[in-house]
Parts: C-alpha cells; sequence; structure tokens
C-alpha cells in the first residue's frame, strides 16, 4: 500500500502540527510533556506566529524542547529561564516569548526568576510543567513533590517538617501584580487536553496586547518517576495531585 | 569623568541594546549613571535592574542570543555569581561585554581596589573548557576605549570579552575624550533568535551536546578560535624598555602606580623599564619572552598575593629570575615601596 | 608643573567636590588631572579624603602616600596626613576643631577659619571655596576664572546663582589664610 492509499480524506483525523519537528520524542510512554508540546505548537501554529515566537527551554526532562518545537529557541541554565525570556523580549519586544518550565527548574533553583519576572510583569508566557518529581535526574523530591509521597531523596516519603511543604507557585505568582493571567490545567483527558490548549492560546493572545506575564501550569504524570503503568499513573494523580493542586484558572483577566 | 560612569556613557555610545546589572559597590555608579540617563530616550537602549547577578547575566545570555550588543557589570563577589552564566555563554558562543570593578577578596572581602580576581577571569571562572578576552585599562580612557573595543571584539569572535578593571579607576575622575555615537546595529546575525524564516531551520542557541563527541568537536572549535585570538588581538605597553636592565610587569591601575615607581627608580640612576599587558588574555607573553632575555631581572607588581606572576614565570621560562611583589585585600601598594621591592628582591637578589 | 594635593576632612565638609573643582580647573585651563576619592563606609558620615593631581605631564599613579599639600579640616585628618606631605611641602588647617598644631617644622604651615568665615557669611556650604580660596593664594597654580569654570561643572545647573557667592567665598579665603610657619 503507498502513502497516498493511506493519506486519504476519510483516513485523515489529526494531523501533525508544523510547528513541531519530526524528531522523535525521547520523553517516556504516557508522559503528559509529550501532548503539553503539541498543545502549544499548535497554539503557536493556530496563530500563525510560528516565525514570531522565541522559546526557551529548561534543565530538566525537557531540556531538549528546541529539538520538538519548530522556532527559535534557546537553552537556559537550570532556572534562569524567565531571565533568559526577559533578556529576549527586552531586545525583541515585538516576539512573541515562552519559557517552558518543570517544576525542579521553576519553582526550586530558579524561584527568584520565576518570581521577579512575574513581578515586573514581564510579557512572557510562562509554561510550568509539573509532575511533582525529578523525572531527568531520575526521581528525586521535587518542591512540589506532596506531603507523604516517595522519592528517592524521600525514601520514607516526603516529611513536611524536615523536607518542607510542597510550594504553590502558581498560587504565589498569582498573587503578584504583573501576573495578568493564571491558570492550572492538565492533559490527562482529551476534554483537559482542549482546555490547556485554549488556556496556551489565550495566554498568547494576551502576549500581543501587551497585558503582563501569563502562568499557564500543566498538572502531568510522571510513570516512570512515580513508578506505576501510566494508566496507573493518571488515577493517582487526579486522586492525590488534584486535591492539593486544583485545576482551573487562579487569576483571570477582569472584565 | 568618574571611571564608573565613564564606562555607562560609553556603552551608550557604543551602540550597545541593553544592560541588564545589579548594584554592588565600587561599581553602582554604572547603572545609576545609565538608569539617569535613561538611554531608552537618546538610542533606544533597555536599562534592567536585575533580582541579582545569576538574572542579570542570563538575561544577558537571553538578548544576546538574538544577536544584540549587550552589557553587564558588577564587582567581585557580585561576577562570582556571573560566572555560570559566563560558561553558558562562552558554550553557546554569544557574544557580550562584563566589566568587573575588582575589589578585595576572598569572600564579602572588602570594597577598597585589588586585582585579586586575574585568575577568575583568564584562566577561567566558570566551569569547562573556554576563555574571555580580558582587557585591563589602566586609565579613564582606556576604560571608555576598551567598551567600544570590546563589542567589537566580543563579535569578531562570538565570545564574552572583560573589562577587568578595579576600584582605583572606577571610583578615579580624569579627563576622557568620548568617542562620536554609534548607531545601534540593525543586523540579524544567522545564528540569532529572531523569529524562524520560512523555509530555513529554526536557530537554536545552546550549549548542550549530549554525545561527548559532538561536545568535543565545539571544544575543538572553540580551541581554533581561541587560538586565533592568541594570534591576532594581543595588546601591550612598553615603556624605558629600550636600555633598561630590568623590568616591571603591571597591569592596571597599578601599572600607573608601578610607572612612578620606575620614574623615581631611574632617579636614582636604575635603569628599569616596564610592560604593561593590555589584554591579560591573550596574554604577551612572547614580547615578555624577548625582553627577559636581556633583562637581568623581572618584577611583576599586583595588588594580589601573585597571579599574573605565573604567567610571566610561564613566557620567561627560567631565562631570567621572575619575583612578585603586591599588596592585597583592598591595599594599594605606594611607588615607594614598590621600588624598595624592586632593590631587594630583584637587583639584591 | 606637578600639584599632588591630599583633602581630607569630615563627609559633608565639601571634601570630595573640592578636589573635583580643583580638577575640572586644571581641565579648563588645559592640564593633565585625576581626581581619587576614598570610598565606601567613610562616605556616609565619617572621615573622607581624596586625591586631587594636576599636572601639565601625563599623570601615572592616581594614588600616592606622599603629597605636595596637604588640605586637612578636622583633627583626625592632621594626625593621618601630617606626616604625608613632602619636605618642603605645605599644610593648610582648619583652625576650628583642631586640639593641636602641627608638630612638623620641616613644611610650610597655614591656618585658615574658614567655618568661622562661612557663619559669618550665612552660608556654611561655602566652606570648602573659602578653603579653595586660601590654597589657590599661597599657591596660585590656576587662573581664578578657570577655577569657576569648574565649579561650574560640578554643581548642578539649578544652583548656577550661587556662582557669585562661592566666587566671594574664594576671595574672602584669599583675605583670611595665614601663614603659621616657614619651612625650615
Amino acid at each position: 500500500m503507498s502513502e497516498n492509499t493511506i493519506k486519504t480524506p476519510e483516513n485523515l483525523v489529526y494531523e501533525k502540527t508544523s510547528v513541531m519537528t519530526d524528531r522523535v520524542l525521547h520523553y517516556c510512554p504516557g508522559c503528559g510533556h509529550g501532548t503539553a508540546h503539541r498543545m502549544l505548537a499548535e497554539a503557536i501554529d493556530e496563530l500563525g506566529i510560528q516565525g514570531d515566537t522565541i522559546g526557551v527551554a529548561p534543565v530538566g526532562c525537557s531540556v531538549l524542547a528546541y529539538y520538538y518545537f519548530d522556532v527559535d529557541m534557546q537553552e537556559a541554565a537550570h532556572g534562569r529561564a524567565p531571565a533568559v525570556a526577559t533578556g529576549i523580549k527586552r531586545v525583541l519586544p515585538e516576539k512573541y516569548v515562552f519559557t517552558y518550565q518543570g517544576d525542579g527548574d521553576l519553582a526550586a533553583i530558579g524561584t527568584a526568576e520565576t518570581i521577579h519576572a512575574c513581578n515586573r510583569g514581564e510579557n512572557i508566557l510562562v509554561v510550568f510543567i509539573n509532575n511533582g518529581i525529578y523525572g531527568m535526574t531520575g526521581g528525586q523530591m521535587a518542591p512540589t513533590t506532596l506531603e507523604g509521597m516517595k522519592s528517592s531523596t524521600s525514601p520514607r516519603g516526603r516529611d513536611v517538617k524536615t523536607m518542607g511543604n510542597p510550594l504553590k507557585i502558581t498560587e504565589l505568582v498569582a498573587q503578584l501584580p504583573g501576573t495578568y493571567f493564571v491558570t492550572r490545567q492538565s492533559v490527562h483527558t482529551p476534554a483537559n487536553v482542549r482546555k490547556t490548549k485554549k488556556a496556551l492560546k489565550k495566554a498568547l493572545e494576551y502576549q500581543k496586547l501587551n497585558k503582563g506575564t501569563c502562568f499557564v501550569e500543566v498538572v502531568a504524570n510522571c510513570p516512570s518517576g512515580w513508578k506505576m503503568t501510566p494508566v496507573q499513573s493518571n488515577k493517582w494523580m487526579e486522586e492525590n495531585m488534584f486535591p492539593y493542586y486544583p485545576l482551573g484558572d487562579i487569576k483571570v483577566p477582569e472584565k | 569623568m568618574k571611571g564608573n560612569e565613564a564606562l555607562a556613557e560609553a556603552a551608550i555610545r557604543a551602540g550597545a541594546d541593553a544592560y541588564f546589572g545589579y548594584p554592588i559597590t565600587p561599581q553602582s555608579e554604572v547603572i545609576e549613571y545609565l538608569m539617569r540617563e535613561n538611554p531608552a530616550d537618546r538610542t533606544g537602549m533597555q536599562v534592567l535592574q536585575a533580582e541579582s547577578e545569576i538574572a542579570a547575566i542570563n538575561m544577558v545570555y537571553g538578548a544576546a542570543g538574538c544577536g544584540k550588543r549587550v552589557m553587564t557589570s558588577s564587582s567581585s563577589p557580585g561576577i562570582s555569581l556571573k560566572m555560570e552564566g559566563v560558561s553558558y555563554i562562552a558554550g553557546a558562543e554569544l557574544p557580550c561585554l562584563l566589566v568587573n570593578v575588582v575589589r578585595g577578596g576572598p569572600g564579602l572581602g572588602t570594597i577598597q581596589p585589588s586585582q585579586s580576581d586575574y585568575f577568575q577571569a583568564v584562566k577561567g571562572g566558570g566551569h569547562g573548557d573556554y576563555k574571555m578576552i580580558v582587557l585591563a585599562p589602566a586609565t579613564v580612557q582606556e576604560s571608555v576605549d576598551y567598551v567600544k573595543l570590546g563589542f567589537e571584539l566580543a563579535f569578531k569572535y562570538r565570545n564574552p570579552v572583560m573589562i577587568l578593571s578595579d576600584g582605583i579607576i572606577g571610583q578615579m575622575m580624569e579627563k576622557v575624550e568620548l568617542f562620536e555615537q554609534q548607531p545601534r546595529s540593525k543586523e540579524e546575525p544567522e545564528w540569532a533568535t529572531v523569529g524562524k524564516k520560512e523555509g530555513k531551520d529554526s536557530v537554536i542557541v545552546t550549549s548542550l551536546q549530549l554525545q561527548s563527541e559532538e561536545q568535543e568537536k565545539v571544544n575543538l572549535r572553540l580551541q581554533a578560535k581561541y587560538r586565533e585570538v592568541e594570534k591576532n588581538e594581543v595588546m601591550y605597553e612598553t615603556y624605558n624598555c629600550e636600555d633598561a636592565e630590568y623590568l616591571f610587569a603591571a597591569f592596571g591601575s597599578c601599572a600607573r602606580i608601578t610607572r612612578k615607581a620606575m620614574e623615581m627608580a631611574r632617579k636614582k640612576g636604575i635603569k628599569v623599564g616596564l610592560i604593561r599587558p593590555q589584554t591579560l588574555y591573550p596574554f604577551p607573553a612572547d614580547a615578555i619572552s624577548e625582553l627577559s632575555e636581556r633583562m637581568k631581572g623581572i618584577l611583576t607588581v599586583e595588588m594580589n598575593a601573585g597571579q599574573m606572576v605565573e604567567d610571566v614565570r610561564l613566557a620567561v621560562n627560567g631565562k631570567t629570575p621572575v619575583e612578585h611583589f603586591g599588596r592585597f585585600g583592598g591595599v594599594i601598594p605606594s611607588p615607594e615601596e614598590i621600588l624598595e621591592a624592586l632593590e631587594q628582591k630583584i637587583i639584591g637578589g | 608643573m606637578t600639584e599632588e594635593i591630599i583633602i581630607a576632612g569630615f563627609g559633608g565638609q565639601g571634601v570630595l567636590s573640592m578636589g573635583q573643582i580643583l580638577c575640572y580647573g586644571g581641565v579648563m585651563q588645559g592640564k593633565e588631572v585625576s581626581w581619587m576619592p576614598s570610598y565606601g563606609p567613610e562616605m556616609r558620615g565619617g572621615t573622607a579624603n581624596c586625591t586631587a593631581i594636576i599636572s601639565d605631564d601625563q599623570i601615572s599613579s592616581p594614588v600616592l602616600n606622599e603629597f605636595d599639600t596637604a588640605i586637612v579640616l578636622n583633627q583626625p585628618s592632621m594626625d593621618k596626613f601630617e606626616d604625608a606631605v613632602k619636605p618642603g611641602g605645605l599644610l593648610i588647617y582648619e583652625e576650628n576643631g583642631m586640639t593641636r598644631k602641627p608638630k612638623r617644622t620641616d613644611i610650610n604651615v597655614c591656618s585658615i577659619a574658614a567655618y568661622d568665615e562661612s557663619v559669618r557669611m550665612n552660608n556654611t556650604k561655602v566652606f570648602n571655596m573659602i578653603v579653595i580660596g586660601g590654597f589657590l593664594k599661597v599657591k596660585p597654580i590656576l587662573e581664578l576664572n578657570k577655577v569657576i569654570d569648574g565649579l561650574k561643572k560640578v554643581l548642578p545647573e539649578r544652583y548656577h546663582h550661587l556662582v557669585p557667592l562661592n566666587e566671594e567665598a574664594i576671595y574672602k579665603g584669599m583675605d583670611i589664610i595665614k601663614s603659621e610657619h616657614k619651612a625650615d
């Protein structure tokens, strides 16, 4: 069977957006990163801003995000993506600038950069993938790791008395006057995927209007780090992550 | 003009696109001057006080990655914080200009002038096999001229350039001639992230290579670049070396104090000359090697415990004795004690 | 001609700006100049000093240990810099607040009651200009109009109406400076 006989209109249900490259994603099976990447790429595509978008990749599982997004990208040092994005946006104010960061990058080592970029109201989009664990380095405790949750550096579960509490940084940045739109979404069901994409698209539209920092958290699963099957991890996320990190808009523009 | 303010004015005039910094004594006048002057109105140059030196250098990385002329400045403890970013900038081969108005260390140290960051500037500072081009001004005039030169070299080699000043040059005032306002560049270098061009590959600014072989290629390319820098960019000045039997080697403000000591020595009939490296990397090793052949001894004078002396010894390679005299911790050596050190360590030694 | 000057006193006495005014005056007269302040915690209320060098030739070291002239405006400054005057050099001290006279006999010593004079002029801000006047009387290294031009550079535009008052202060300083001792 040739390719053409497969690519008939009735067979075509879903086409890959041109804002994603053809490289094979390195993410583990069932990981939320791939879907989150795709939603951001589709949002950029639909707004027609591929040539005007500059992304900043973090250090963490998505360190190679620049291989997958077909837009100009910079790789930042660990935690510094909001500062790098500030530098880009200040010299290219007409461009769309986003950072894509995990919880260790954004809410531990890069807390100062995150809070101050939001506090200045930098006109950037911060995409925050929160899976409560350090995936790339092999499952260590993250700032967002839940109380009692086991990781390689909290093998008996996170003891908040000695290890601190899981950090709700998204609620924290929502308090800052510099943020314009702050929301928490997920990508574990088709309905949630659609909501996430809508939020990302809205955030980029606000950026065009110079409204301030838009902050989109995506609560995601980490089957490898949590040592579960993808299906188990999604169920675990619903039962444990969402009660502590409830989905929905946290700060929406005043009408 | 005051040295630090002259640096700031020179940055505006050199057509800088942005400055990101964080206050620290003795260089806060740089950002104060820029904020007062508000270059956004004059040239469109952006100035931002970051939340930390770490954020500032990463803002530099971001803006430099867009092909812009970017500068930051700090003093020793702040420069240590910036070193992570400098390593990334060197690795990603981005151009930028850093100024270190050096104060005494280690740690919080003192706010008084020092040259104790020579090793940090010349030998690395951050991690990995990289080099910064290091310019050492001895006058306020040179501070100004090196801002322009620094940007040129940074873009010529796509490499970080550091102006290694100190508390004396930063705080002192002297006569200075400012160059004419240069226009800000409108060029978009092909390596800059300014938005993906239709039909072209997207641009990626990164210092990461997952394959060792790929990283080795990067290292080899960097080393080839550094050899070019060493071949083309060495700058130094010599004074009274024609008939000299002894030689002083000193850089920056310390070279001026040493010149005074040289004048005093000449009055006493001691035939001593002075070599002042203007680039600390690339180091004028050949010139020192050549001079050393006809010298009875060389004294390096530094406001540190002996750093440049190691490079001088490497250059001299045993051909003549090399000694070091220094005051440190923010203490400035006097011409009298420099002369005494020459007499005791080199002539008498 | 090379004149190496140290000016020292309390923060707020206008020590740093005295050096700047002399240096700007030097620039106006086509001379090479260098001004180097002490900086740091002492800037905030303690003792302050600056080195001013005015020369016909290129200036090597901006920091020095020996000076042609020391202008000391309080006792700690006299204690610190009396010994730093070159033999045959000049020491000018402000009378007010001094607890002892200079000890050295191999230097020229002058005193000036600049503070009292500034009170008489109803403006203690011109204190430092009175001292500059006294210095220029003893060592006329710069033309007076050039020093006034220098003052205009240091003084923000909005205070330029005070220039005549400062000029008057310079003349007063020239009148009231007293020679205490001639170098042996």
